[in-house]
């Protein structure tokens, strides 16, 4: 396993999942019904002293 | 209380330690495991004269375990007077050189110990204090493990001591916010795997089913630490018991590691932690949820994504590959986008709620800290682009910018929860004076302006002068010339630094006056009783 094959496996697959994966972050937390989940969450703090 | 295996292993130490100040092979380093010597067995000393074999209380396994969160608390206001007190030192040693004090005092060790007196000991205590104050509060749980946040809370000061004192005595590794040597880096690497430890043993056994987002970003900020300190500290010493060690890399190679710790050491020490910070203080102070949780969540990601790649800025126009810097410059102008998602997500969470800036002087402070956030995620990326980078790099503009970072958004918002959390924590009705916040508030705030406007000015000119040919391609001024032309900027920037540390001082005085269980008797703010409004 040289560099060479390590950066062609970052810049290349690496880089697709990466990306992939934050996309779907994304989406996810902008689904469909995301947001009353969202707001019940933000309110986490503050039932609590 | 009884301490017995405590007592036991910290005298093991302390043996060894000695046994180290006696057959280390130079001279910096026999010194400096004196210091250890004599710090363990003070410490041994308070922990017998602390043992008592009256029955210990049971501990309520449903309470919260405040007792590191308050020394946490003392510990962050102590280094940072001491941290902004040496910074206004070696502002005054710039400006006159006779104030460096040769060999320890000079301003190549002092330095590094401003860097990492503020970053570390007081940005790392607030950070420390405060993550075990909102995990408990979002998890409903009390930490994990027992005595385990104290061996953190101790092993990170012991830490501090030894870094500190390690650079007075000219024990460097010479690394960017890395200058510890090998054997004060191992033993982080062992508090902080215990801080690790510690934070995601109370995330499992939570008895909230959703994660706030806030510990998201503590978290990130935990590992990303752990990964950056080891990686970048990977060093041979050159004996086991020498100070001296040499980097695992070389050349560009070990540049571009340096960069890649260095500036994600701003990004996940002094982003992602004091966001984590921002998102449970901001809510509990204005007492409203954040603007969108939603957008918090985008907000993490994209940090965590972009932030990584943005190394490679602090190295334009070197013997790093040309796309290298580019993509740096690159990542850092995307990063635009989540630092001012977050800001704007900051900011808004005050809506319906703005006439709280004219009468809280703390979350005014909030307020402030998220501004300055949002101003220098601004600067940064513009500077990281190469054209702008080619005049302000290596001027004073740099370091404008980083302190309209730290004295702006780090110390702000790590001011604004201290003030939040030390009445709570010690059971007080109210801080001692509100005044003395706004007080505290103006100080700082003007103090940045002057510090940074100075240093704008000066680090521009002086990039101006560097830069500046005649007609027949002669450099126009000596590098003397461009010091000389900044003397009277480097006595303004001392004057800004200390009117920061005043505020810093006052802010020590109110804290210390509140534990203490103290009401100044004062009239209350204007506008803090709000005025009746007619229904509508």
């Amino acid at each position: 396993m040289d560099y060479n094959l390590m950066r062609e496996f970052a810049d290349s697959w690496g880089l697709l999942a990466m990306a992939l994966f934050f996309v779907g972050c994304i989406a996810f937390a902008l689904r469909p019904g995301g947001r009353s989940q969202a707001d019940e969450a933000a309110r986490i703090p503050l039932k609590d002293d | 209380m009884k301490f017995g295996t405590e007592t036991v292993a910290l005298s093991l130490f302390a043996f060894a330690a000695l046994v180290a100040a006696g057959f280390g092979v130079d001279e910096p380093f026999r010194q400096h495991m004196w210091v250890l010597f004599i710090v363990l067995v003070g410490f041994t000393a308070i922990l017998l004269r602390n043992t008592s074999f009256a029955p210990a209380a049971p501990i309520d396994p449903s309470a919260y375990m405040d007792g590191p969160i308050r020394y946490g608390a003392i510990a962050t206001m102590f280094w940072g007077v001491v941290g902004m007190l040496v910074g206004v030192v070696i502002a005054l040693q710039l400006a006159y050189p006779d104030l460096n004090i040769q060999p320890w005092f000079n301003f190549g060790r002092l330095r590094p110990l401003h860097t990492s007196g503020v970053v570390f000991a007081f940005g790392g205590n607030a950070l420390l204090c405060t993550s075990m104050y909102v995990v408990q509060r979002t998890c409903r749980a009390r930490l994990f493990g027992g005595n385990l946040a104290w061996f953190v809370f101790w092993g990170y000061q012991l830490f501090i001591v030894m870094a500190a004192t390690g650079y007075l005595l000219g024990i460097t590794e010479s690394r960017e916010y890395a200058e510890p040597e090998w054997y004060v880096d191992i033993w982080l690497t062992i508090v902080w795997v215990a801080y690790l430890l510690l934070f995601l043993g109370t995330i499992l056994k939570r008895k909230e089913p959703h994660i706030y987002v806030a510990n998201w970003f503590y978290l990130s900020f935990i590992v990303t630490i752990a990964m950056l300190h080891v990686v970048n500290n990977l060093s041979m010493p050159a004996s086991f018991l020498g100070s001296k060690s040499y980097s695992a890399f070389s050349g560009v190679q070990d540049a571009l590691t340096q960069w890649w710790y260095g500036h994600n050491a701003v990004g996940f020490f002094l982003t992602a932690g004091f966001l984590g910070m921002m998102y449970y203080f901001v809510p509990k102070q204005a007492n409203r949820p954040v603007y969108s949780y939603r957008l918090s969540i985008i907000h993490f990601w994209a940090l965590i994504f972009l932030y990584i790649w943005a190394g490679p800025h602090h190295l334009h126009y070197t013997a790093l590959p040309d796309w290298a810097q580019t993509l740096g410059m690159v990542f850092s102008i995307m990063l635009w986008m989540p630092s001012w998602g977050g800001m704007i997500n900051g900011l808004m969470t005050l809506s319906g709620a703005w006439d709280k800036i004219r009468t809280d002087p703390i979350i005014r402070m909030m307020v402030i800290a998220i501004a300055f956030y949002g101003m220098s995620t601004f600067e940064g990326p513009m500077m990281s682009i190469k054209s702008v980078n080619s005049l302000s790099h290596y001027t004073d503009w740099t370091i404008g910018h980083v302190h309209s970072g730290a004295l702006g958004w780090v110390g702000m918002i790590s001011f604004g929860a201290i003030y939040y959390m030390v009445p709570k924590l010690w059971n007080r009705e109210r801080l001692y004076s509100l005044r003395l916040v706004t007080w505290h508030f103006w100080l700082a705030t003007l103090g940045i302006v002057v510090y940074a406007a100075v240093m704008w000015v000066s680090g521009i000119m002086q990039g101006l002068m560097w830069r500046e040919y005649d007609e027949q391609g002669f450099l126009v001024y000596s590098f003397a010339e461009t010091v000389a032309a900044m003397h009277p900027y480097y006595i303004m920037r001392a004057v800004g630094g200390a009117m920061y540390l005043s505020g810093a001082l006052i802010m020590a005085w109110n804290i210390t006056m509140t534990i203490l269980g103290h009401q100044r008797q004062e009239q209350p703010l204007p506008g803090s009783v709000p005025a009746l409004q007619p229904a509508q």
